[in-house]
């Protein structure tokens, strides 16, 4: 059942084409993430060759954890745009979430731990009131999240400034439990002696359970479903509402878990930061074969997506190219990358 | 009916009256009383700034707080806005001249932008100040003085230091790209520097992404022995980078703050460069007030430097005081 929703139509011999047999072969190479996975196996040999320094262990933890700080974020972002929905305040979610444990542990002189407790509170709150809007208004969620974001940007210094006086939150480095919390969201691992950031490990955490979630659980066909056609889903008894107020807060809580890696990582946090990493939160689940439409996608393409983007981020840096033309780089990387997952898909789509 | 007019009521209808004659006898205007009122002398003055900052940048945060200060002291009444865009940064300026203040403070990141608008303003007679960037440009287009620092000198002054810890192969770290100012920070210690020094670009705005990309860069060249980044924040983020890398880099920077204090006291960053913000908005009320009030133009046509003033392990305890209240 799962499959035949997350899987793009295939002619079939059979009276009826959701009935055909695949060998597992085509299944493989049905899924979404296929493409994405080869556009990321051709750039990781590309910039072995060109860069010295991108094969080191230490330079691949390097890559891993600029993957894994966009791939949490495209977790969410990924599962709400197979919900069929943007969300353009994720960029700035994420700092407004940071802020406010920050602001709350130190204003209060909190434990850390009951600002991140708050901070959790309030940034799924967030994303249920950018859920609420889509549901009640019926506006394009584009619409809504695009008007969050310009709010929350403008609360993230207007709150900070008032507060401190200053546009950056004070520090919770020497404040109790910021050892605890630094273990948990922004410390290193020694993994068969290749340090790691704990980022990464709950990224891959989090690529699972969403995984899980879309493939094996009901919920995960109800997100199939309403981002495929919400008036259907409607009709065979889907809670559509439900299932996106509920993606939102998906999305919202990624930004949390991210807002707490910048707290505890960084310990004081800028309140201009986030403004445009939106956008890079979506391209990491378009690489990965998510539709911008809706319906079709998946958790583990995200994470590819991710690992593409990390990956020519900084693999450019490695390989020690003018940095005037940075943007331009990565630009024709994130297209080649994509058109190599669009010509995979549309060739298994055609061979019968 | 006798209790209205009891003693004790007549005597409070005399103090009464007592009091309406003095306050009768009150000047409306001029005398002792209004030269003390209005502090600065004469009416309430209205400037207004508009400057390229992006919203919760530090540096235009301390300039606002320097501005601020001087307009309290001055009875001034003190507008700001901001905006990055070259055109919307002339609109706002229009805003200003449509409002009649009496004094404009503009900043010249994109000086053809502000080309016509500031044409408008001495239609208007009013009164144009510069600051920060655009000092080449600043006499060119009509503003009474400029107060700021040469990106250039900084970056000289930034080079010298950078041969003075020791380095011999450094980068310099750009946090927003096409920013010319920053480029010329770069290119100015590029000429006082004697060793090699690399632009590494990264996104200012995604604070994991400047530390990775300085780590990638790290990991890549282990020959890199200094960092010379623009901004206070990236100077603490590289700290954490080197550490990660495990780099005998040695870090300088533009711009303080609070936290960079701390990090310079404990030897963790080497010297900041500071262009000294507040004073740039300080002078540049200063300098509206005096020549409304005096007639006096500051800086006798020419730029007024604000820096570069360097900070380093041994001045860092002095300022601190001054970075904690978010001035410095």
């Amino acid at each position: 059942m799962t499959d035949a929703v997350a899987e793009p139509p295939v002619a079939g011999r059979g009276s009826d084409e959701r009935l055909a047999r695949q060998s597992p072969l085509r299944r493989l190479l049905g899924r979404p993430e296929l493409g994405a996975l080869l556009g990321a196996v051709a750039l990781f040999v590309f910039f072995s060759v060109v860069a010295d320094a991108f094969l080191r262990a230490g330079s691949f933890s390097t890559v891993l954890y600029a993957s894994s700080t966009f791939g949490i974020m495209a977790v969410g972002v990924s599962l709400l745009m197979i919900g069929g929905e943007f969300d353009l305040s994720a960029g700035v979610m994420v700092t407004s979430s940071a802020l406010i444990a920050a602001l709350t542990a130190y204003q209060f002189t909190l434990n850390v731990w009951a600002g991140v407790a708050i901070s959790l509170v309030l940034t799924l709150a967030l994303g249920m009131v950018n859920g609420l809007l889509y549901v009640w208004t019926r506006l394009p969620s584009f619409i809504i999240t695009l008007a969050m974001f310009f709010m929350l940007a403008g609360l993230n210094l207007g709150v900070t400034k008032a507060l401190t006086g200053n546009v950056a939150s004070d520090s919770v480095r020497d404040m109790d439990g910021f050892d605890a919390a630094r273990a948990v969201f922004a410390s290193d691992l020694d993994v068969l002696g290749l340090r790691v950031k704990i980022t990464v490990l709950w990224w891959l955490l989090f690529v699972v359970v969403a995984t899980w979630i879309l493939l094996r659980t009901r919920t995960g066909n109800w997100i199939f479903a309403v981002g495929g056609s919400a008036a259907s889903a409607r009709a065979v008894g889907v809670p559509v509402a439900r299932v996106k107020i509920g993606l939102f807060m998906g999305v919202a809580f990624c930004a949390w878990f991210s807002g707490m890696h910048l707290v505890f990582a960084f310990a004081t946090i800028q309140s201009g930061e986030g403004v445009g990493n939106e956008f890079l939160y979506i391209i990491c689940a378009v690489i990965g074969g998510c539709l911008l439409t809706g319906g079709y996608g998946s958790a583990i393409g995200a994470a590819i997506g991710a690992f593409i983007f990390g990956m020519t981020n900084k693999g450019i840096v490695y390989a020690e190219w003018n940095p005037d033309w940075f943007r331009f780089f990565l630009g024709a990387m994130l297209l080649i990358a994509t058109v190599v997952n669009l010509i995979v898909r549309r060739r298994v789509e055609r061979t019968p | 009916m006798r209790g209205v007019f009891s003693r004790g009521s007549a005597k409070g209808l005399a103090v009464l009256a007592a009091g309406v004659l003095v306050l009768s006898a009150c000047s409306g205007s001029g005398g002792k009383e209004a030269e003390e009122d209005t502090g600065g002398e004469g009416p309430r003055l209205e400037i207004a700034m508009v400057t390229h900052s992006a919203p919760g940048d530090t540096f235009w945060d301390i300039v606002q707080k320097g501005a601020q200060a001087a307009a309290d002291k001055d009875n001034v009444e003190f507008l700001y806005s901001a905006d990055p865009d070259g055109g919307k940064q002339a609109q706002l300026v229009q805003a200003a001249i449509d409002k009649k203040v009496d004094g404009i403070i503009v900043t010249l990141a994109k000086p053809d932008a502000m080309k016509d608008v500031l044409a408008r303003a001495a239609a208007a007679n009013i009164p144009v100040v510069s600051i920060n960037s655009g000092q080449e440009e600043s006499a060119g287009l009509g503003a009474l003085a400029h107060f700021g620092q040469d990106e250039s000198i900084a970056g000289e002054a930034a080079g010298t230091e950078l041969g003075e810890i020791g380095a011999k192969k450094a980068l310099c770290v750009i946090h927003e790209q096409g920013n010319v100012g920053l480029e010329a920070r770069c290119d100015g210690a590029r000429k006082t520097f004697d060793g090699d020094l690399e632009n590494l670009f990264v996104q200012g705005s995604n604070m994991p992404d400047v530390k990775s990309s300085i780590t990638a860069k790290l990991q890549s060249d282990k020959g890199i022995d200094g960092i010379l980044t623009l901004g206070a924040p990236f100077a603490a983020t590289a700290v954490d980078s080197v550490k990660e890398v495990g780099s005998e880099a040695r870090i300088g920077t533009f711009d303080l703050n609070k936290d960079l204090i701390a990090l310079l006291k404990a030897g963790d960053i080497e010297f900041a460069v500071d262009q000294q913000p507040y004073l740039q908005g300080y002078e540049a009320v200063e300098a509206l007030w005096l020549l409304k009030r005096n007639g006096n133009v500051l800086g006798g046509g020419r730029p007024v430097l604000t820096g570069p003033a360097i900070v380093t392990k041994d001045n860092a305890a002095e300022l601190e005081e001054f970075a904690n209240r978010g001035t410095r």
